[in-house]
């Protein structure tokens, strides 16, 4: 038991002074990974709160030709620019970028109108562009009422009900809570904090076994009176050390950075203090010796450090996989799934987010599910340090 | 005091050893000698406790390496073939955490860190991270994580590899005043010089078989030759020759 303590204690002392181990755990995981995220649902909050408030700019090639309709554009405060031109010279306008969207008014659009048939009005936009898209969307409503309305208008010129043309109303109802939109957009979050929390033991693990046998130093090591897999427990261990101080960092940098980004402005709830913080970590925590057991093994299985990189760095998409299928399949919190490493605390995570508590029988699943998991690999990992032909 | 007997091991289809039997006296160096790839790693691994024999046993000063590894381990420093370190520890913190391992009390293994790092002339480079060290350097500090817990056996896997000649004299010099103090060594080599100069006992290894042992006059004497070298290559020979006789009965 000695023993594995004193392993431990070396491996996060060698490790301390190891770049590569420090940058991995401790600064690009835990400061990268918030800072990402955060500036990313910045960004997109930015781009779709302002698009409501944009004013809408609209050149009108012979504007001369429906004076009714320019002025109930301008009414809702659509920017006119007036302009002569004819089909091809507006495909060019928009083409080259000189105008976001040319209506061109043919010149038939006046006797049309008058003898009570459609008349055409050609829109000229790319919608490729995401902010072009959106403006026809909202030119074309503004267009659409404006033709309602005159609808209505024919029809009580005629005697009828204006209201016989609209049979159906439709409601939709979003009963979608802040929280739950949040949890959404924060979705990524729970893959990162995973993510981050299984690199800042990567280096380690690495480092503490096909790290050693490449440097020629497990052989000796193997020639102290230990138990050969009271080792590898006390590499185990340090992994576990290294995970849990950057999983701790990770969720703080994230409480921090999202504070910043202000998600009540946009309807969200930000409740990402102290105690979900706390909880997160909590949540996590099973996954620890699991993570560090895999890696552990993984990277004892191989002969030197590049290949054992390339291994692990494999592993570390065993966290995706849940997610993804997660997201393909819409999966919901079920006992058979809280049971599976990774998924089970992705769940616990977001619920955490969405603030819509699981029941406590699914928790302890999580956790003893994990936790038993992770002790079978950890015996795994002392089983394959016991063979022989470890030293290869 | 080391001593096997019948030592057995293949690796898949390859036989590494097959029945080596010898003996190193406490007080006595003795050389495990023969040609590469003879068996002489594969018999100080099993000896050292890292590699179980596949038949034969062998023990360390009576205690069976085989049937109490743990317990053998106790009573054998050991320098295995390439001595790697850990590149960011101190040579001073290298061999205190085999103190460690060992189960040397704090101030028990700083005391002794201390004071094999002064007889084998480490003060210069002792606090600096092993990184950067030379070959001569490594050996140093892989010899005295070696000794940090007073062994009376001491196993040394081809340590004069890579070494320069001043390096070599303080080696031998060390190994000298390790037998003087009564312990048992026991080191392989193929470079004949260093087994002519320092061994009172030689093991010659060929085939994964003992073909000779003795003192180094015995060995000359047996073989009817005034140089080791020669009565070596005879020594060799004869063994390759009667493995080749066995295996054409066969």
């Amino acid at each position: 038991m000695m023993a594995i303590w004193r392993v431990f204690l070396k491996e996060v002392r060698e490790n301390l002074r190891d770049r590569r181990t420090l940058i991995s755990a401790l600064i690009f995981g835990p400061l990268f990974g918030p800072v990402l995220v955060a500036s990313a649902l910045s960004l997109s909050f930015r781009g779709a709160g302002a698009q409501g408030e944009r004013p809408l700019y609209l050149t009108v090639s012979h504007a001369e030709r429906a004076p009714d309709l320019l002025a109930y554009l301008r009414q809702y405060d659509v920017r006119i620019k007036t302009v002569e031109e004819d089909r091809a010279a507006a495909r060019r306008e928009v083409a080259a970028h000189r105008a976001e969207e040319v209506l061109l008014v043919p010149d038939d659009f006046g006797p049309r109108l008058q003898a009570g048939r459609p008349s055409p009005l050609l829109l000229f936009a790319d919608e490729s562009e995401t902010r072009a898209a959106a403006s026809v969307e909202r030119i074309a409503a503004i267009i659409n009422q404006y033709g309602a309305t005159l609808a209505r208008l024919r029809l009580v010129a005629r005697g009828l009900d204006p209201m016989l043309t609209v049979p159906i109303v439709l409601h939709p109802i979003d009963i979608s809570t802040p929280a739950a939109r949040s949890a959404l957009a924060l979705g990524a979050l729970s893959y990162l904090v995973l993510l981050t929390m299984l690199m800042g033991g990567m280096y380690l693990a690495i480092a503490a076994t096909a790290g050693e046998r490449e440097r020629g130093s497990l052989e000796p090591l193997l020639t102290v009176p230990v138990r050969r897999e009271h080792l590898i427990y006390g590499k185990i261990l340090a992994a576990c050390a290294y995970m849990t101080l950057s999983l701790v960092l990770t969720v703080t940098a994230f409480a921090v950075a999202l504070r910043f980004v202000g998600l009540e402005r946009f309807g969200m709830s930000a409740d990402f203090g102290p105690r979900v913080a706390a909880a997160i970590v909590l949540a996590c925590l099973p996954l620890v010796p699991f993570g560090a057991a895999l890696m552990t093994l993984v990277a004892a299985f191989t002969r030197s450090y590049r290949e054992a990189q390339t291994y692990v760095g494999l592993v570390l998409l065993v966290p995706t996989l849940p997610l993804v299928f997660a997201a393909v399949l819409g999966l919901q919190p079920r006992a058979a799934l809280m049971a599976v490493p990774s998924l089970g605390q992705q769940f616990l995570i977001l619920s955490l987010i969405r603030m819509q508590p699981l029941p406590a029988a699914y928790v302890a699943l999580s956790v003893v599910s994990t936790l038993a998991l992770g002790a079978l690999l950890v015996f795994a990992a002392g089983r394959l340090y016991r063979r022989e032909a470890l030293l290869g | 005091m080391i001593e096997a007997e019948g030592l057995a091991k293949r690796f898949g289809t390859v036989t590494a050893v097959s029945g080596v039997s010898l003996r190193a006296l406490d007080g006595r160096i003795t050389g495990l000698l023969g040609p590469n790839g003879a068996g002489k790693s594969t018999t100080l691994r099993i000896l050292y406790t890292v590699l179980p024999p596949d038949s034969g046993d062998a023990r360390i000063d009576g205690i069976s390496a085989v049937v109490e590894p743990l317990a053998a381990r106790r009573r054998m420093g050991v320098l295995p073939h390439g001595a790697g370190l850990y590149p960011n520890l101190t040579a001073r913190e290298n061999v205190i955490y085999f103190g460690a391992l060992h189960g040397l009390a704090r101030t028990e293994r700083r005391t002794r860190a201390a004071q094999l790092i002064r007889q084998l002339d480490m003060e210069e480079f002792a606090d600096r991270p092993a990184r950067g060290f030379s070959q001569g350097q490594r050996i140093k500090t892989a010899l005295a994580r070696a000794l940090i817990h007073r062994p009376r056996n001491i196993l040394l896997d081809e340590p004069t590899n890579g070494l320069d000649v001043m390096a070599v004299r303080s080696l031998r010099a060390l190994l000298q005043r390790l037998r003087e103090e009564g312990h048992c060594i026991l080191f392989s080599s193929h470079v004949m010089q260093e087994i002519a100069a320092l061994c009172d006992e030689v093991v010659v290894i060929a085939h994964g078989r003992v073909a000779a042992q003795g003192t180094p006059a015995q060995l000359r004497s047996r073989a009817g030759t005034e140089s080791l070298e020669e009565a070596f290559v005879q020594l060799v020979g004869a063994a390759g020759g009667a493995l080749d006789a066995e295996e054409a009965r066969r």
